[in-house]
């Protein structure tokens, strides 16, 4: 069925989002607290420690966690406000099930699990294993992610799992695996302050991962130079020691300009490039073509910056590389990073203290998560699902025929698109709010109205449960224990807080208890999520996110474990090529000739303006959290268009009109917000918000292919000036998506 | 008692509002932040800059207040009002060069931070001092600070012809000993600005 049962301001009115803005009891409500917690903030993935307070099984505010040694006490907004999700108005205590015309009703968790498992198993005998499709989130632990992936495989046997990780982290993940064989971060996060120069590339660090604002700044005062890539200049673009407002998509242009200068001037290691790596000539002879005109147009800025770039970075005595979805949410995704990684290879400044690159993983467990084999393409331990050694080793840890492992599914983009054309016709998820979250939203939202049957497990009515059939209530972080995998690559350890409120279930038990009553009980038989850590850490043994040798126990003691931890004993591993061997056959790095190509829609006379979407740092992702949480709301209530002077006067648009930006696909109407932060060829527009002001209405449904990331960074729309709106859906709360 | 100060590095902030929110959590004055975030000028830049009560030597809201209501504890801790003496005149808000007190309609009462006395009276440090992720607010000691910033902290102000120092520290580059702060009259005719370091368009405009 999987169509709306009611109108949208209806079910807004039953199930949110609403604000929530006192902890338990009211603010007058003092006391003693029964105890503190240490755990870490659900959200993004810095994955700060936080202890949480708690009174009566209730969560009723935060102290800050001092010893823990990536934040040392620091959090961001978020971070302090997380715990207004506990006890929040708009919680999900009971299953729901769609009622026409009304909305969703309450039924008991038998009912629910009768008709969820009834639907899978008719879906499945009428169409086939792969008809029934699960999409998965990178918000879950490492025991929930590699839960999912064995739920697929075994008890679905479904080929077409994927995760919203598919919009985060894959473009990171393919460049760094082409380069290094590797998908991690090649350092930990102490290394940043030790370097002399730092480049961030598309990573917005003040506003998605607050944290790392300080050792950027720590560096600073140790006498490092700071370049930051961005079509906007953000907080720490403010004060960096060069800013290069690049055009969306034209990083590329900016890396190889700089590389063909470090060549010229002998800044390369050339030592290090014959021993160590392979590919370097072809490399260098596309770096050839990025003359200073050519470098300078790819980019979009004047090549005097490029050129400074290159003299800061070049002959550097130690440097760091930060990269995050700036570069990374392209159709060429993948070949921005492998450019820009291409800068450390060069230098062979990596593998040492003060030297080296990371990505900055967006989501809680952007890492770990994946690394469990919830990918379409891989099972657990970063293993390839095609690879016939792999397939091997993982059907003995599960105890299944190799062959009865699925092959390699459809990745997120592609999965709806298949339900789109009616091929996947039952759909499971858990963790992911793709009608925000994914590009094209109408499409998206007109997709999942094809389905037969749509279970979706969730702690609020998220704005795509909406669409669901049977809705099953699942836990937050603090409800549950388990692990997560954080930027740094480090594992470290989530504790139970609180138990879920009413008949809500902690998400692993609702899992395993569909797994046994499609009669696979016996392969999910977990006591505990411990249980799972213990079988996935089997699962990862050889691999290449080797978690073999950690226990709860020395994570807990050793404030986390960085994999690989390949056997018991072993101190896990921070630092990445010490020994200048790489993950690949002939153990070397390899470089590649990538070569800048046009993004798949640029702008031209119809549609003349760059559109480029992100984040806010009071908002997370979808904005199904944060956007109930009253204080962060009141923060950034609603979606601005940011746009420069010069472009407004030229359209006729003052601060604070509304505008319509609109692209071939969607529109959205908006307030402007006019800054001379911004390049004037391009606007901005954060994503956090659904519906009539969700800016993913405008975004392109193209994705790399090789990632299979979505190209959320650059779209082509016209901007217009507009009245207010007045229809339905603007009238809400600017949190369901109304405009004031 | 600590030996710890507090340090505002202004260069620092990126405006994530995080010390308003955690002080808005504080034991003593739920849901009420005793400090804010001054947005400089959003249409020109992203410079914000976080406001804490400076804590004067000589506290010119406890000067100009009719009632004695604003005391200074032994070691510099400029306090809110106190409750029985307030009068809610304002007269605190008017004065303070740093625009740092307000006043609390719903209790009729000026509030104001306070350095989270319960905290750092006690070893801990004040709330937004520990969470801002940015260290634009620092709660570390004078040699800590000198040893990893490479500007100086100084706590010597001038506002016109007031000169004014504060218990708590700024960052500053190290030329600076003192913030003058001109009184300017505004005309309608400003005087002609230097070109304008963060517009983005006109960096684009640089030539080859």
């Amino acid at each position: 069925m999987a169509k709306l049962p009611t109108d949208i301001p209806t079910i807004v009115s039953q199930f949110g989002p609403s604000l929530h803005r006192v902890p338990p009891g009211g603010w007058e409500q003092t006391g003693e607290d029964e105890k503190q917690v240490k755990t870490h903030c659900c959200f993004c993935g810095q994955q700060c420690g936080i202890q949480l307070r708690v009174r009566n099984n209730k969560v009723v505010g935060f102290e800050p966690w001092e010893d823990f040694p990536f934040n040392k006490g620091k959090l961001c907004p978020k971070g302090v406000k997380r715990y207004m999700q506990d006890e929040h108005p708009d919680r999900l205590k009971t299953p729901l099930q769609r009622a026409e015309g009304k909305g969703y009703e309450p039924l008991s968790w038998d009912a629910a699990m009768t008709r969820v498992v009834s639907e899978i198993q008719r879906i499945q005998s009428t169409f086939g294993k792969d008809a029934f499709g699960i999409l998965s989130g990178a918000s879950l632990t490492n025991e929930k992610a590699y839960l999912m992936g064995k739920f697929a495989r075994v008890a679905m046997q479904t080929a077409n799992i994927d995760y919203n990780g598919r919009l985060c982290m894959v473009s990171a993940g393919a460049a760094s695996k082409k380069v290094f064989g590797v998908d991690r971060s090649a350092n930990p996060w102490s290394d940043i302050p030790k370097a002399k120069v730092i480049l961030v590339a598309g990573a917005n660090v003040a506003e998605c991962a607050p944290i790392t604002t300080d050792y950027l700044w720590q560096a600073r005062e140790n006498g490092a130079k700071l370049i930051v890539l961005d079509p906007r200049m953000t907080p720490i673009a403010r004060n960096a020691d060069l800013f290069i407002p690049v055009r969306p998509g034209g990083d590329i242009g900016v890396f190889h300009g700089m590389m063909r200068i470090m060549i010229q001037r002998g800044w390369i290691d050339r030592a290090y490039i014959d021993n160590y790596t392979s590919g370097f000539d072809e490399y260098a002879r596309v770096v050839e073509k990025y003359t200073p005109e050519y470098a300078a147009k790819i980019a979009g800025v004047p090549f005097d910056l490029i050129a400074r770039a290159a003299e800061m970075w070049g002959p550097a005595p130690s440097s760091f590389l930060l990269h995050a979805r700036g570069i990374e949410h392209h159709s060429k995704g993948v070949e921005n990073c492998i450019a820009a990684i291409q800068l450390v290879l060069a230098t062979g400044r990596l593998g040492r203290e003060g030297c080296g690159y990371a990505m900055i993983t967006g989501q809680g467990n952007g890492q770990g998560a994946r690394e469990q084999g919830q990918k379409c393409d891989q099972l657990p331990g970063n293993r390839d699902i095609s690879d016939p050694a792999a397939r091997k080793y993982i059907a003995g840890v599960w105890d299944v025929p190799e062959e009865s492992i699925p092959g390699k599914g459809l990745s997120a983009v592609p999965l709806v698109e298949a339900i789109h054309e009616g091929k996947i016709k039952g759909l499971l998820s858990i963790c992911f709010n793709p009608t925000v979250s994914l590009p094209d939203a109408n499409y998206i939202r007109a997709a999942l109205e094809e389905l037969e049957f749509y279970v979706n497990i969730d702690f609020f009515l998220s704005e795509t449960a909406r669409y669901a059939d049977i809705v099953l209530p699942g836990s937050l972080m603090e409800e549950d224990e388990g692990t997560t995998t954080s930027v740094e690559g480090r594992v470290i350890r989530h504790r139970k807080v609180v138990t879920p409120p009413g008949e809500a279930r902690e998400d692993w038990k609702i899992i395993c208890e569909i797994a046994a009553r499609l009669g696979k009980g016996e392969k999910f038989n977990y006591a505990s999520p411990r249980d799972m850590f213990e079988e996935l850490r089997v699962a990862s043994k050889g691999g290449v996110s080797d978690y073999y040798g950690m226990t709860w126990e020395r994570i807990d003691a050793e404030n986390g474990i960085f994999w690989p931890c390949p056997e018991p004993g072993h101190p896990g591993t921070p630092r990445l090529y010490e020994n200048k061997k790489f993950n690949h056959p002939d153990g070397r790095a390899h470089f590649y000739p990538v070569d800048w190509r046009p993004s798949v829609e640029m702008p031209d006379d119809e549609y003349p303006i760059i559109l480029t979407t992100g984040r806010v740092v009071s908002h997370f992702l979808s904005g199904t959290q944060t956007r109930r949480i009253g204080a962060l709301l009141d923060q950034y209530p609603q979606p601005r268009c940011e746009m420069h002077p010069r472009l407004a006067e030229k359209l006729g648009i003052s601060d604070g009109d509304f505008v319509k930006v609109e692209s071939r696909r969607g529109s959205v109407v908006v307030r402007a917000m006019i800054v001379k932060t911004i390049r004037p060829d391009t606007v901005f527009v954060p994503y956090h918000w659904p519906l009539g002001r969700s800016a993913n209405n405008m975004t392109i449904r193209a994705i790399d292919p090789v990632s299979n990331i979505p190209e959320y960074k650059i779209c082509a729309v016209k901007v217009s000036k507009a009245e207010a709106p007045t229809d339905p859906i603007s009238q809400l709360g600017v949190e369901a998506g109304g405009v004031r | 008692m600590s030996e710890r100060m507090f340090f505002i590095d202004h260069s620092r902030c990126i405006g994530c509002e995080s010390c308003v929110q955690a002080c808005a959590e504080c034991d003593t004055h739920r849901g009420t932040s005793m400090i804010h975030l001054e947005v400089i000028q959003r249409s020109e830049s992203v410079q914000t800059t976080p406001q804490v009560c400076m804590h004067c030597e000589d506290p010119i809201c406890a000067r100009v207040c009719p009632a004695d209501a604003i005391k200074k504890t032994p070691d510099g801790v400029v306090q809110s009002s106190l409750k029985p003496r307030c009068i809610g005149c304002s007269n605190c808000v008017m004065s303070c060069p740093f625009g740092v007190p307000k006043y609390q309609a719903a209790i009729d009462q000026m509030m104001k931070c306070d350095m989270c006395y319960d905290r750092s009276s006690i070893g801990k440090k004040p709330m937004c001092a520990t969470v801002c992720p940015s260290g634009a607010l620092t709660f570390a000691t004078m040699e800590e600070i000198q040893r990893t910033r490479r500007g100086i902290p100084i706590n010597s102000w001038k506002f016109g012809g007031e000169e004014v120092r504060t218990k708590v520290y700024v960052m500053v580059p190290r030329t600076i000993e003192r913030v003058d702060v001109e009184l300017v009259q505004v005309t309608a005719t400003p005087a002609p600005l230097p070109e304008d370091p963060y517009d983005v368009a006109l960096m684009l405009e640089e030539t080859i």
